[in-house]
């Protein structure tokens, strides 16, 4: 066991599923000599060589078509497209094609294949390098979405997107890549993709997150335990399979939930588990289901002011939770 | 308008199957596999109109360039990423006038779907025939996808990829060609121009009169040939598998054709091209055109037509009642097959 960075983790997960699988590859823009543009895969061009590392053209839909038909033909590729906020291009090889396969053929088809992705903002990336895309992409029956929060889920989900039969959207998030640190197990330490995990067991309220809000959650949970307010802090770690037993298990425990998440309010992730939680546990509750959230605007500003008001924080997510304790 | 000499014979007077290394027997399954695209195809008309389906979208007109090309690839070892048209395709690879009509009834047997994709939607891993959706073009990035898994475990199969000239226009067809040249990939490129999509005739389409011009920009060769000449298809093909599987990369294949039919059932082709301009491509009618050629070089005898004629339409109307009368898919399959292993739920 070792404390690695979020980005280390998923190096490392990469190179080991390359080392054990000749199937598995990297194809993106950049990924090659660079490393990628945050270096992701540093090294792996070096060690695994031109045919399993490719630099794409700078062409998105030819990233995940390519990775499609490779996967159609015994390969597990690897798609990574650089930005989040550049996934548009290849939307429609995604949802109409990636998403579909194997419906469309009643199972003849299936699609090993992950499409990873550095999301969300905080880091001054502005309009078209802080977008958060899981709700887009959780609404497609036949794609999985993977958003893990800490290095040690980074590099379990990792392992197991690339093992999956099925196409998963792997969405790392860009500010905890070097922000989050964590012990990181020795060995294989597969994490099952559509499972969550209480990442702070309390019993006054529950706080639900994933990706970098986890980090702040937690931090709001040490300082309501200051105050004397036990806040149970559950990482949904996958949101497409979406955990409702751990959801609904943390709702009846506590009675109160807060959802947290820095995509857009509107038909956002925390709109669905407040609808599982209502159609679910309403005789539980104590408090109606909270939600702290991106706002909806197109997308974040780059001015550090309009950026802030954008990003959900501990100071906020704090405030929010107060407010649900003394509900 | 060719003499009989040269339509028959290539240079040094053999008949111009031979010359291309063909048997009389692979002469005549080609013959066979193009006559029973159609007479399929002209059966789900018929059945269309009767009101028993829905839905037909036809290869009519284009089974020359969809068997020429498609007989020069070995079934099984190669793949082909088709589109809706290529019944002749996907007869030649493997599915059978059955699976045609089941796909038509939307059956639960239906082996491209199971029910769920509308005809002339094919795919099949056994078959290696990539499935497609209806979305243009996308599949030309599936081939180039498979393509380099074959380069990556340096296997020497060719994958076929076929598209109209309306797919042509869409981004993902400049992407694959850009990617398949680059890595130097087992790609054939088939466009069948029918001169239509839908109803926006090419010279809307592009400012250009060959799509296979736009290979030399992608740094491979780009061939034009005549669609309803099922050799000269044949030919072309052969030449670009040989050249893919030496590993010297893509080549663009635009066999120029016409579609028969409208764009599909739905469609009234009345609205936007002429009668006569339909009369004079029925002229050309690929079939015709091998059966006069097969007649000629002594290939094909009446009796040897009245067997193919006898097998084909035993073959239809087995098909046809044997779809007709098969299973739907139950209410409960709906939910089936998301993923290739269900979540938890």
């Amino acid at each position: 066991m070792a404390v690695k960075t979020y980005i280390e983790a998923i190096r490392e997960g990469m190179d080991e599923e390359m080392a054990r699988d000749p199937s598995v590859f990297l194809i993106g823009e950049d990924v090659g000599q660079r490393g990628g543009v945050f270096l992701a895969s540093d090294g792996l061009y070096k060690k695994y060589g031109e045919d399993r590392v490719i630099d794409s053209p700078l062409a998105e839909s030819c990233i995940v078509g390519v990775a499609i038909g490779a996967a159609v033909n015994g390969m597990r590729p690897i798609a990574e497209i650089q930005f989040a906020d550049f996934i548009a291009p290849a939307m429609n090889q995604i949802i109409e094609e990636a998403a579909r396969f194997c419906y469309r053929t009643a199972g003849d088809f299936n699609l090993p294949m992950v499409i990873r992705a550095p999301w969300g903002g905080g880091v001054h990336g502005a309009l078209y390098h802080s977008q958060s895309i899981e709700a887009t992409f959780s609404h497609i029956p036949g794609l999985k979405v993977v958003a893990p929060g800490t290095p040690a889920d980074a590099k379990g989900l990792l392992k197991a997107a690339v093992r999956d039969p099925d196409p998963v959207l792997f969405l790392e998030h860009k500010r905890a890549y070097r922000l989050v640190k964590g012990e990181v197990p020795d060995g294989d330490g597969v994490v099952p993709i559509g499972k969550a995990e209480i990442k702070r067991e309390g019993k006054d309220l529950s706080l639900i997150a994933y990706g970098l809000m986890l980090t702040y959650c937690l931090e709001v949970a040490e300082k309501l335990a200051a105050d004397g307010v036990s806040a149970e802090v559950l990482d949904l770690r996958t949101i497409k399979p979406i955990d409702q037993a751990a959801i609904l298990a943390t709702a009846k425990k506590t009675g109160k939930v807060l959802v947290v998440h820095e995509d857009n309010r509107f038909a956002g992730i925390a709109a669905e588990v407040s609808a599982i939680i209502m159609e679910n546990a309403f005789d539980a509750l104590d408090a109606p289901v909270m939600r702290l959230t991106g706002p909806d605007v197109p997308a974040m500003p780059f001015n550090h002011v309009l950026e802030d008001a954008f990003m959900p924080n501990a100071e906020k997510i704090l405030a929010k939770a107060k407010e649900l304790a003394a509900y | 308008m060719a003499t009989k000499t040269q339509e028959v014979e290539a240079k040094g007077g053999q008949s111009r199957h031979r010359s291309l290394g063909l048997t009389d027997d692979q002469a005549l399954r080609m013959y066979e596999v193009m006559r029973l695209a159609r007479a399929v195809d002209e059966r789900m008309w018929l059945i269309n109109r009767q009101g028993r389906a829905p839905f037909v979208i036809s290869c009519q007109g284009q089974e020359g360039a969809q068997v020429g090309t498609a007989a020069a690839l070995r079934p099984g070892h190669d793949w082909v990423a088709p589109y809706y048209r290529d019944a002749g395709v996907v007869l030649w690879f493997g599915m059978t006038a059955r699976d045609q009509m089941l796909s038509f009834f939307a059956r639960r047997e239906d082996p491209n779907s199971g029910g769920r994709q509308m005809p002339g939607h094919y795919g099949s891993k056994r078959l290696h025939i990539v499935t497609g959706g209806s979305p243009v073009a996308t599949q030309l990035l599936h081939a180039a996808g498979v393509a380099l898994a074959s380069k990556q475990r340096k296997e020497d199969a060719v994958t076929a990829t076929f598209f109209g000239e309306g797919g042509a226009s869409q981004g993902d067809c400049h992407e694959a060609m850009n990617f398949a040249s680059i890595h130097k990939l087992a790609v054939i490129f088939v466009c069948e121009n029918n001169g239509y999509a839908i109803s926006v005739p090419q010279s809307h389409q592009m400012a250009i009169q060959n799509v296979a011009d736009r290979a030399a920009g992608y740094g491979f060769p780009g061939v034009v040939v005549d669609g309803n000449d099922i050799l000269a298809c044949y030919e072309v093909a052969r030449t670009a598998v040989e050249r893919a599987r030496r590993g010297d990369g893509p080549t663009l294949i635009e066999a120029k054709t016409y579609r028969f039919t409208a764009h599909s059932s739905d469609d009234d082709d009345r609205r936007y091209r002429q009668a006569e301009e339909v009369a004079i491509w029925r002229q050309k009618d690929p079939i015709q055109r091998y059966a006069k050629y097969l007649r000629e070089s002594g290939t094909l005898t009446d009796p040897v037509e009245q067997e193919i004629s006898e097998r084909i339409e035993q073959q239809v109307d087995d098909a046809t009642e044997y779809a007709e009368q098969a299973p739907d898919p139950t209410p409960e399959e709906l939910t089936k097959f998301v993923y290739k292993q269900e979540p938890r739920p």
